[in-house]
């Protein structure tokens, strides 16, 4: 089962401390070495992006930043065995910002990727 | 809001971590089957201290240094401590750290492929492998291995008991294979992993054409393989080989569950990002020439191919005939003769087939029937199909062959 963690989180005033980015580079290799995790990487704020937008027939086009609270700052794709095992990898890396980033709060948004086991084959 | 269930985590955790665990603890007592009991206690005490105690700051280090805790207290009520210690530190690159327990954290990585070598021992029989594989390393039950294979769990349970008994009796050694067996014991890892994966791809009995559980172990299990012995090029050139055939699990089957032959899958289908990933494993491989390294650049050429038809069937041809050399076999002469037909016409690949003696191999009539077909003689196409019917177990696979002999009348 294929799920995709999506990390969201307050933009904080400071850079993350090294030490946390360490331990994130550490549990990616641990994830990737348990044949985990698919793909990961970081997202730029919204700032950098835009929204394309489909309303009433009319497709508008907005440049960020958003007015969301909290930004998508990075995802993961993972493929294990059950939803749980999904949400254990995203507590152990909220787990690292607890230990290493005193203060910062998030969000990890555990989503599940439809697959194959997930509908009937094609007629 | 739901608070997290301890019991829940515990089995999450353990699943994710037993091989781990149960690898480091083979490292201390020097016995699988004895690893394996004391990683089980370990369980057992955290389903009873988490609910009540609340889950662990960090649930995994708890389970591993729980257990470690338990397998040195084991050996230090036996008297064996000091033994043991001694024992390890001749076999570790590091002299004899006093602290047992911490030096064991170094070695997690050689562990596991220890633990490897250990389960695809060539003392034990192919199904024991197997089944010892997917316990120790997938963290299976033995009732769901009994499911995936479609045995009695009882005998699932006796098969792994023996292998236990059969790697203590021998004196196996838990530890990386000397060098003059490296290659050797490697292919037997790799045969291993390769046959769960197709048992799950191709099911030979019953009704069920995948069991996408067991690919998915294989691929696992393949995937860690390849972090814990990157130089190895055919470790790169299985998990290239497994990626790119698990690509085409979604246009395999049709609502009713009969197979899609390769030239009529919906290629839109196929996984894009498990493709992605097969020829970036099949590039670190590149270069070298072993079985798993040419059928992954087979199924490279099928999956580069965004329409049947620019498929590059001379380049598959030729690695059929590489792969023919390097590992004969009739049914890779059989794969080339498909190959030949579709590269230099269909009256090569019959000829190639002419020679073949495959017994109760559904296949070869069936790709004979192909052949035939293609140069217009209906009447013997229509018999080896018939042929193919008679001859194969999956039922599936019979109604389309009785399908195509049908078609020719």
């Amino acid at each position: 089962m294929r799920y995709l963690i999506m990390l969201k989180a307050v933009p904080p005033p400071a850079p993350p401390p090294p030490a946390l980015m360490e331990a994130i580079m550490k549990l990616g290799a641990d994830a990737t070495a348990a044949g985990a995790l698919l793909d990961t990487a970081g997202l730029a704020p919204s700032a950098a992006g835009a929204r394309v937008s489909l309303a009433g027939g009319q497709l508008s086009v907005t440049d960020g930043p958003f007015a969301e609270a909290k930004e998508t700052i990075s995802y993961a794709l993972y493929e294990v065995r059950s939803k749980q095992e999904a949400v254990e990898w995203a507590s152990r890396f909220l787990v690292l910002h607890r230990d290493l980033w005193p203060g910062w709060e998030g969000d990890a948004e555990v989503l599940k990727v439809f697959g194959p086991d997930d509908f009937g084959p094609p007629a | 809001m739901a608070v997290i269930d301890p019991r829940s985590v515990v089995e999450t955790v353990w699943r994710m971590e037993s091989a781990r665990i149960v690898a480091a603890l083979a490292r201390i007592v020097r016995d699988v089957g004895l690893a394996e009991e004391l990683a089980q206690d370990t369980v057992v005490i955290a389903l009873e201290r988490w609910p009540a105690d609340g889950v662990p700051e960090h649930p995994a280090s708890w389970l591993m240094a729980t257990a470690k805790h338990r397998a040195i207290d084991l050996l230090r009520r036996q008297g064996r401590y000091q033994e043991k210690l001694a024992e390890i530190g001749r076999t570790t690159p590091q002299a004899a750290d006093p602290d047992l327990a911490a030096e064991m954290d170094d070695y997690v990585g050689d562990d596991l492929l220890r633990l490897i070598f250990t389960t695809c021992h060539p003392a034990l029989s192919t199904e024991s492998r197997v089944a010892l594989t997917l316990r120790l390393l997938g963290g299976l039950t033995t009732e769901e291995i009994a499911r995936a294979y479609l045995v009695p769990e009882p005998t699932v349970g006796k098969r792994i008991t023996r292998a236990k008994r059969t790697l203590a009796e021998n004196r196996v050694p838990f530890e990386l294979p000397p060098p003059a067996e490296a290659a050797e014991r490697l292919a037997s890892v790799l045969e291993v992993i390769y046959l769960i994966f197709n048992e799950g791809y191709a099911a030979t009995t019953g009704d069920d054409w995948m069991r996408p559980a067991l690919c998915m172990e294989a691929l696992r299990l393949g995937r860690v393989l390849a972090g814990l012995a990157p130089t190895e090029p055919e470790v790169h050139g299985l998990v290239a080989l497994m990626e790119l055939q698990a690509s085409r699990t979604a246009a395999r089957t049709t609502a009713d569950g009969s197979p899609v032959l390769l030239q009529d899958q919906d290629r839109r289908r196929w996984d894009r990002l498990l493709i992605r990933r097969g020829l970036a494993a099949l590039a670190r491989a590149e270069g070298t020439f072993g079985p798993y390294v040419l059928q992954a650049s087979i199924a490279a050429c099928h999956a580069k191919a965004l329409r049947p038809e620019d498929t590059d069937w001379e380049r598959i041809a030729a690695l059929y005939e590489v792969l023919a050399y390097v590992a004969p076999s009739p049914v890779v002469e059989l794969n080339r003769a498909v190959a030949v037909g579709h590269a230099y016409g269909p009256a090569r690949g019959l000829a190639l087939t002419d020679t073949l003696e495959m017994p109760n191999y559904a296949l070869l009539p069936a790709v004979r029937g192909d052949l035939l077909a293609r140069l217009g003689r209906a009447a013997e196409a229509r018999a080896e199909f018939r042929a193919a019917a008679a001859i194969t177990r999956n039922a599936r696979e019979r109604a389309i062959f009785e399908s195509r002999a049908a078609e020719l009348t």
